[in-house]
């Protein structure tokens, strides 16, 4: 008779994603591509800070973009300016980017002799944070019009992020944003997220920031070359 | 769209659960929903029946979906209440100090293959 059969499965939605973004770390690691991923909602400023990160940096790192836009390819024409390598994902309408549609974007970036590959994910505070991207740091940027509650109302963007840049710090004076109170609500969500203010229009602030890049970047790979000696 | 990228996850990880088992066609996947997960079950159900339609594996499979109650617990007095209702303050004692016990989940229980289908060497993707 027509008896059905039932395997049982028992996985999280997340677990493929979870473990393909895993393997893409790895193979980064062996290549010496250090990936960012770098969240935040629609306009809060991912392009213009990229755009000033990348001339301050000014030719430190070989520097590669992944701009995921549902659509256009404006963002990547942006970052094309500074000279650094840049391409457009498309996302077809997807609300997040995950590790196989990354490392599809490395793919096509031709990244093997890029050292630092920065993916500017969809603009959303929520679906981001839930698809591990494979890169080895989360950013995200929170602008002041936004408001200082954002950490309670997206708790889980906030616990993924390993630095928050509170950007378009020059409007201050026109909105309530607190910026200590800010703080302590993504201190509240994650203990060990670093948060830095920053006007990505003028540049203002965005020494930290850069400091914060370089020194991860020099980390992971000493801890890169530590783990080649006790191979040795 | 957000059920959209739910839905792809799911295929990916059902397919590849398939493809070790030999399975040549799928009739239902059961699926576990927490109900504060952020998933709109209608919607969801509406792309699954769009996507599981482009895949040789899941063309026409039913997406049987059991929701799972929010259940928050109170750390400061131990109250165990519903989380859709009250949110973060326990209603017991009005404290904050809570944490999600249940509600978040998004499952992939299990398959249910077409019985016609087994045993089929693998790789005619
Ligand atoms: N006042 C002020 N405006 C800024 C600042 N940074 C960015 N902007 C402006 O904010 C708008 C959006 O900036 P983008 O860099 O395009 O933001 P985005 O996050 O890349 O936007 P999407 O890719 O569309 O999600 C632009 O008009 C920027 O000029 C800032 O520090 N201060
Ligand atoms: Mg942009
Ligand atoms: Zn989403
Ligand atoms: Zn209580």
């Amino acid at each position: 008779m027509d008896e059905v059969k039932v395997l049982q499965v028992k996985q999280s939605v997340f677990a493929a994603n979870d473990r393909q973004a895993d393997q893409l770390r790895a193979q980064l690691k062996k290549k010496g591509i250090f990936l960012l991923n770098l969240m935040s909602s629609p306009g809060s400023g991912k392009t213009t800070t990229l755009k000033r990160t990348i001339e301050m940096l000014g030719g430190e790192f070989r520097i590669g973009v992944m701009e995921a836009d549902i659509d256009s390819d404006v963002d990547a024409r942006a970052i094309a300016v500074t000279g650094a390598k840049a391409i457009q994902l498309h996302t077809g309408g997807m609300c997040h980017l995950d590790a196989e549609m990354t490392r599809q974007g490395l793919e096509g970036l031709d990244a093997d002799d890029v050292e630092l590959a920065i993916l500017e994910n969809v603009g959303n505070l929520v679906c981001p944070a839930e698809f591990d991207t494979g890169a080895v740091k989360n950013a995200m940027i929170l602008s002041v019009p936004e408001g200082h509650d954002k950490p309670l109302k997206y708790p889980l963007m906030f616990s993924v992020c390993d630095v928050v840049l509170v950007n378009k710090m020059d409007v201050m004076p026109y909105f309530d944003f607190d910026f200590d109170q800010c703080r302590a609500y993504v201190q509240m969500r994650n203990p060990n997220a670093v948060v830095i203010p920053i006007c990505a229009r003028t540049g203002e602030g965005m020494g930290p920031w850069i400091e914060w890049l370089r020194s991860q970047i020099l980390a992971w790979r000493a801890d890169d070359f530590a783990t080649e000696k006790v191979e040795v | 769209m957000h059920e959209l990228g739910i839905v792809f996850h799911i295929i990916r990880s059902v397919e590849e659960v398939g493809r070790a088992n030999q399975v040549r066609h799928i009739r239902a996947v059961a699926l576990e929903l927490g109900e504060v997960s952020g998933v709109v079950e209608e919607y969801l159900q509406d792309c699954w029946k769009w996507a599981a339609a482009r895949s040789a594996m899941l063309d026409g499979a039913q997406l049987k979906v059991r929701t799972i109650p929010a259940r928050t617990v109170c750390e400061a007095c131990g109250e165990v209440y519903p989380t859709v209702q009250y949110g973060r303050q326990c209603p017991a004692c009005k404290s904050e100090q809570t944490h999600l016990v249940q509600g978040n989940e998004m499952m992939i229980q299990e398959i249910e293959v077409d019985p016609e289908s087994e045993a089929v060497p693998a790789a005619d993707e």
